[in-house]
């Protein structure tokens, strides 16, 4: 049986909201209006469950990193994201919203995309159900991430390289918003991390929330008990949301690692949330890195998933309320970590969840019990960009 | 003449706004407002362009304040307010030419949502009142979040005027215009700012419909680039907006001067055309 639509959440505390050209208003409450129905409809939850399990691999593996855990002196589990289709935590979201594009009729999908792993996996989704796609890349990435350029318009989207401003994600999520100013009526953004307008942040959390709901029973099978703590690192903050919310009424520490870059006295960072202003960007009020004028400065950091100047309305709340902790790591601990790791577990993860794992390296857990580390994605984008730098820090 | 010259002085943003549609009217045209982006492509440049505004025809300037990331602009008016921004604007800077005409013309300037809140919407408000502005256009606050920035600015004596998209449904639309004040603005078309080559089929119905439910004037901007547009739009509109078409012959010419020149030949032209 079918529970009861409800509406969808546009306001975490002072958060979040709809800062929006009023032309985007009437599309926003169309597509608030159909995620409320589709998210309690038995026959769109049926396909996106068959999907996520059939197409995506889910679920992924809770795994039990033995040589990481002697390392930190306590137990950690691995949520293996990286071993989903693509590589990371992305298809999750990208598979649902390319679902209710369809349901909602709209044959046209837009995206944008930084280091290319949620254009990626859009490009995937609308492959698999026969969508078009653009994706809207700033030309810096696109020349930084040929590969997934590649990758794009092999599974047959169109790349749309962006000239604006300093030509990375944030322009790009601009160019895509403007797009759809003018295409909404056929077409359906697909955003990649849980910001932007409402009904964007809870949309993006719903799909996500997959990674969390499966971590913590995996491990109540595992351990017969809830983890101390719970780590991800935050850029937008997708993964880790889609991580907390599972945990969010239980006696679980819950910790968000975000880029510091080249520390965050240097001015050269991505901690929106750690050390960042309060502010609106890309339609949501949130934590923000602008200057005291209000113009958004650009971010910062060796990974292109964290390089973003904003971060999920949702997680401010949750740093406001104490519920959840909000820490940055540098590109040096960073790139650290992703070796580690590569050593200790033979896995090799992208340079996103590797702030998390250098926070863990830094902070083991004391006493009884274990953590969870969400290792959103692979590294194998990150290869050639980890190992100059790391060459570099060898001397 | 002292007498009016205080009243002038007195009245609300608002009420400046409202006479200069009215002297139109009056005159039995469309008010031309023309846009303009503050600090582009430098600050003296800009105060020279928003003179030749004034002494052109425009009833009323709408001024922009240059903004990293603005969502409901065009490529021609980003890439003016990002040279703007690289080449020094600021708040400060933009009100500074706001003051140098808003004498002769009421200005209502354009800023985005996130540059009220950093420096807070009541000083954001007493310092655009204090440069003389009469009223603001907030292009990425729909009604629904106008709450503490709304109060600033009406405490203020300046109009926030909302905007009206061809996509706003009709209850909505009336909502609108009952908040609005000064004028309301609508969006032509479903897009960003820019010249195009046609107007869209509707625009008079949605105009009609918009000033049967506002109590102000009703003006139409985004899109418009030639006066024969213009003069189109000025047949059924209490206003008509002309923006990426001006910052594009602000930025094709080679100084000042030229800029100057280029923006007042086609305000002329433009203002010639809505008088019919």
């Amino acid at each position: 049986m079918a529970a009861e639509a409800t509406p969808v959440q546009e306001r975490f505390g002072p958060y979040g909201g709809r800062f929006v050209p009023e032309v985007l208003m009437s599309v926003l409450d169309e597509l608030s209006a159909a995620w409320s129905q589709a998210r309690v409809d038995d026959a769109f939850q049926g396909e996106l469950t068959r999907l996520l399990r059939d197409y995506v691999g889910r679920p992924t593996p809770l795994w039990a990193a033995e040589r990481l855990s002697e390392r930190v002196g306590r137990r950690v589990y691995l949520k293996r994201e990286d071993l989903a289709h693509t590589g990371a935590h992305k298809i999750n979201n990208a598979v649902g919203q390319a679902l209710l594009a369809k349901r909602m009729g709209k044959q046209r999908v837009i995206a944008e995309t930084g280091a290319g792993q949620h254009g990626v996996a859009t490009a995937t989704a609308c492959a698999l159900m026969g969508l078009e796609c653009a994706v809207y890349m700033g030309s810096e990435d696109t020349r930084r991430q040929r590969p997934n350029v590649d990758r794009m318009k092999l599974l047959g989207a169109e790349v749309v390289p962006v000239e604006a401003g300093a030509r990375t994600l944030k322009e790009a999520v601009s160019a895509a918003i403007r797009d759809w100013v003018a295409s909404s009526a056929t077409t359906h953004y697909v955003i990649g991390s849980a910001v932007g307008p409402a009904p964007y942040p809870a949309l993006v959390r719903d799909l996500q929330r997959v990674i969390g709901d499966e971590a913590r029973s995996q491990a109540l099978e595992a351990e017969g008990n809830l983890p101390k703590r719970v780590i991800a690192c935050v850029g937008g903050g997708s993964n880790a949301i889609g991580t907390f919310t599972a945990f969010l009424d239980d006696p679980v520490e819950l910790i968000g690692v975000e880029a510091a870059g080249e520390g965050l006295d240097s001015g050269r960072h991505g901690a929106s949330l750690a050390a960042g202003a309060t502010g609106v960007l890309h339609g949501a009020f949130s934590a923000v890195l602008a200057d005291e004028q209000g113009q958004i400065l650009e971010a910062h950091s060796v990974s292109a998933g964290l390089d973003y100047p904003g971060v999920g309305p949702e997680h401010a709340h949750l740093r406001d309320s104490g519920r959840a902790t909000y820490v940055a790591v540098t590109d040096v601990d960073a790139l650290h970590a992703f070796r580690e790791l590569c050593r200790l577990e033979g896995i090799v993860p992208a340079l996103e969840p590797s702030h998390a794992i250098a926070w863990l390296l830094e902070n083991p857990g004391k006493g009884d019990g274990f953590d969870i580390l969400t290792l959103s994605g692979r590294g194998d984008k990150d290869l050639d960009e980890a190992l100059a730098k790391l060459d570099e820090l060898d001397g | 003449m002292a007498d009016q010259e205080a009243a002038t002085a007195a009245a609300t943003g608002e009420q400046r706004i409202l006479d200069a549609f009215a002297a139109a009217r009056a005159q039995g045209r469309a008010a031309l407002m023309p846009y303009m982006m503050g600090g582009f492509p430098d600050q003296a440049t800009a105060t020279v362009i928003a003179r030749a505004y004034s002494e052109s025809g425009a009833d009323l300037i709408e001024l922009g304040v240059p903004y990293s990331d603005p969502l409901a602009d065009g490529p021609v008016i980003h890439a003016a307010g990002t040279t703007a921004l690289a080449a020094g604007a600021t708040l400060e800077s933009a009100l500074e030419t706001c003051a140098a005409v808003s004498g002769d013309v009421p200005v209502v300037l354009m800023a985005y949502a996130n540059m009220l809140l950093a420096v807070g919407p009541e000083r954001f408000a007493s310092d655009a009142a204090a440069a003389g502005a009469a009223g603001v256009i907030v292009p990425d606050l729909p009604i629904d979040e106008a709450g503490e920035i709304g109060e600033a600015l009406i405490g203020a004596g300046l109009a926030l005027v909302p905007l009206l998209a061809p996509s706003t449904p009709p209850e909505r639309r009336a909502e609108i215009c009952s908040r609005g004040q000064g004028f309301v603005y609508v969006v032509s078309t479903a897009g960003t700012t820019g010249e195009r080559d046609e107007l869209p089929g509707g625009l008079a119905e949605l105009v009609r419909a918009a000033q049967g439910d506002a109590a102000v004037p009703v003006a139409v901007g985004f899109g418009i680039g030639t006066p024969e547009q213009a003069a189109s739009v000025g047949e059924v509109a209490d206003g008509v907006i002309i923006g990426s078409r001006l910052v594009r012959a602000v930025s094709d010419a080679p100084d000042a001067e030229a800029a100057a020149a280029a923006v007042s030949e086609f305000l002329r032209a433009t203002g010639d055309a809505l008088k019919g």
